[in-house]
């Protein structure tokens, strides 16, 4: 029972981490209908930054803000000077093009800051809180809550204010919602500011336990992007969900049945699930873009 | 000293007079200095051009200069071979030192000894030097000899069951099958093996099997990068108490940072002298190297040497003292010297090569170290 139990703790823990990485490509996906590969970079860049801000002697609340702030800049960098060049271009092209950006920023990160892997304190300290024989760090504890804070947060914006209406307006019809008096320009900056937030935020919360180097990035994305897909890719709920169940199931497979499989497992439940509803657990059915 | 510094003004004056004397001594590298080997190759390539520097300071080989020509091959073993082959063609350099992984080392390896160009390599592997290669030589310990020496504390331990839980990358799963391979010398039984992939964030299941396995005595983690050190502090916080040990490929303070002191009291790894300059007592032969080196590269970069510049800090010196000995630059000349290698002492080990050994090192080249508050302490 105890092994059970430390099994499903490791899965949530992981599992939170691949939810948060996976609710940060809701955004751009809702505002464009475009996979964000870079998405991966600027978890990495709020892991990076704010550790080099607090080895500088800043306070880690500080060095967190400054990572988060900074990121979101890149993110409207990213914008401004490749994707909305590339306006009109088919959704694809797009894509191709945040990949280049992954790799442009994964480099760039290795001369403005270093090669070596870096960690800093966990919020609250590292003794592990026991339940029944099982134990889960509290940064963990922190991880899952950021995941829940930011799920919240996004469904709150998307079903409630009028920006985020604006921005599901935009991708469904950009030509109709500048009609309405929709600032799409605008709008697509705004959804690169707040996905860089919250792939910086994710990156913050997680670098105690999965630690930081310049490359972490890629990795990140790819298993959030198979939690977005499997929950539903452009909603948050199913973002939440889909990167909790990734994180379980692979925790399971490597306590029950080998760790050698836990990756083939997790992407075989994945590609079953995808064959039988193409959306994903939560997605929205593809009838309205005929 | 007086002899050899005779015996060089000798030679200078020999080469002089004959006229041949090239007007610097070309040595080529290719290394990984960037790319996700780098943490390998960074340290090297700093290690080479500090050292080469110094040299040329203090009056090159024998009064020749020696200049390095230096490529990053980012870790990608077709870029190795085009670099090898510019070096080897273009550049015309006497020698080259590099392949900072198995897999670059492996695409030099076969163009030096088609072309007669004594390698020197920095990679791990035992199949760069097992079969022997003619021009071939290594400065690392291979996997196997890190798991000998592992097995060799656990016996002394009378340890005789345990679990290893294992990197999937190059490294980690190298060295888990050569440990497989060599633990029944040893009388020790692997009674569970687990892996992780390199790039996860919790091994707690993992572990969770190995504690519920029985009979467990102590626990082995092959691997490097971040997994190692997520594995500790999973170890840590699932409170498991059999004695755990690491490997050589953390062998580096960055770990203890990474994992945490209270974290990683008592894990034990095998390690160079390099780790524990300071603790080096006055008799032991590798003390000034090791404190020179430390020194030299804390004062030019300002952050302590790892491993694995100590590695190129070994090739770049046998390389150095076998052109000396040669008292030539010729390819063949040199690569025979390297062969009669004798008891140079370096940062990994003290090494004697021979016809049937071009890596020269045993295993009193590892130092089993325990980490103690947070630093590194001897348990020999």
């Amino acid at each position: 029972m105890d092994a059970f139990l430390q099994f499903v703790f490791s899965g949530l823990t992981v599992g939170a981490v691949y939810a948060l990485v996976a609710l940060g490509f809701t955004i751009i996906y809702n505002a464009s209908d475009v996979v964000n590969f870079a998405q991966g970079e600027f978890v990495m860049l709020g892991g990076m930054i704010t550790w080099f801000a607090h080895d500088a002697g800043l306070p880690l609340w500080a060095a967190a803000l400054i990572a988060i702030a900074l990121t979101s800049l890149v993110g409207v960098a990213l914008n401004k000077l490749a994707i909305e060049p590339a306006r009109g271009a088919p959704v694809i092209s797009i894509i191709i093009i945040t990949i280049g950006a992954s790799i442009l920023i994964q480099g760039a990160a290795q001369l403005v800051f270093d090669k070596q892997i870096h960690r800093y304190p966990a919020f609250s300290g590292d003794a592990p809180i026991e339940v029944m024989g099982a134990t889960i760090l509290p940064q963990s504890i922190w991880v899952i809550l950021g995941a829940l804070a930011v799920f919240v947060a996004l469904w709150l914006f998307f079903t409630r204010t009028l920006m985020g209406k604006a921005v599901l307006a935009t991708a469904n019809n950009r030509l109709a919602a500048q009609l309405v008096g929709i600032d799409t320009g605008g709008i697509m900056t705004l959804s690169f500011a707040l996905s860089a937030a919250i792939g910086a935020l994710a990156g913050v919360l997680v670098t105690p336990i999965t630690l930081v180097s310049y490359d972490v990035g890629v990795a990140l994305a790819l298993k959030g992007f198979a939690g977005a897909m499997l929950g539903g890719m452009g909603n948050p709920k199913g973002a939440l969900v889909g990167g909790l169940v990734l994180g379980l199931l692979e925790a399971l497979t490597a306590g029950y049945l080998s760790s050698q499989y836990k990756d083939a497992v997790a992407f075989i439940v994945i590609l079953g699930v995808l064959f039988v509803m193409p959306q994903g657990l939560f997605g929205k059915t593809a009838a309205e873009r005929v | 000293m007086t002899i050899r510094t005779t015996t060089a003004l000798l030679t200078c004056a020999a080469i002089a007079a004959a006229g041949t004397a090239g007007a610097e001594i070309r040595l080529g590298a290719s290394l990984s200095a960037t790319g996700g080997a780098a943490f390998l190759g960074d340290p090297e390539a700093k290690t080479l051009e500090m050292l080469v520097e110094q040299l040329n300071e203090e009056g090159g080989i024998d009064g020749e200069e020696v200049e390095l020509i230096l490529y990053d091959d980012g870790g990608d073993p077709n870029q190795a071979r085009t670099f090898a082959t510019r070096l080897i063609e273009d550049d015309e350099v006497v020698a080259i030192i590099g392949g900072s992984t198995t897999g670059t080392t492996m695409s030099i390896a076969s163009l030096a000894e088609d072309e007669g160009i004594p390698f020197i390599s920095l990679a791990g592997a035992i199949q760069i030097i097992d079969p022997v290669r003619e021009y071939v030589f290594k400065t690392p310990h291979t996997d196997r000899m890190a798991c000998e020496k592992i097995f060799e504390d656990m016996q002394a331990r009378g340890f005789t069951t345990i679990g290893m839980i294992s990197g999937t990358d190059g490294f980690g799963a190298s060295m888990q099958a050569q440990c497989k391979e060599v633990a029944g010398d040893y009388d020790i039984e692997i009674a569970a093996d687990e892996t992780y992939g390199p790039q996860d964030a919790d091994m707690t299941p993992q572990l969770t099997r190995i504690r519920n396995t029985d009979g467990i005595d102590a626990i082995l983690n092959p691997g490097f990068g971040q997994g190692p050190a997520i594995v500790t502090r999973n170890y840590s916080q699932l409170g498991i108490d059999t004695p755990f040990y690491q490997s050589h490929g953390v062998a580096s303070d960055a770990f203890i940072e990474l994992a945490g002191a209270s974290e990683s009291e008592g894990v034990r790894l095998p390690g160079t002298a390099l780790l524990i300059a300071d603790l080096l007592e006055e008799g032991d032969p590798q003390r000034e190297v090791v404190t020179s080196y430390n020194d030299a590269y804390r004062e030019q970069y300002g952050e302590a040497p790892s491993t694995f510049g100590g590695y190129a800090h070994d090739a770049f010196l046998l390389m150095t003292n076998a052109i000396r000995e040669a008292g030539s630059d010729d390819p063949d000349a040199i690569r025979d010297a390297l062969e009669a290698t004798d008891g140079l002492v370096g940062t990994t080990g003290t090494y004697t090569m021979s016809e049937e050994d071009h890596l020269g090192l045993d295993l009193s080249a590892f130092r089993m170290l325990e980490i103690t508050d947070g630093g590194w302490s001897s348990v020999e």
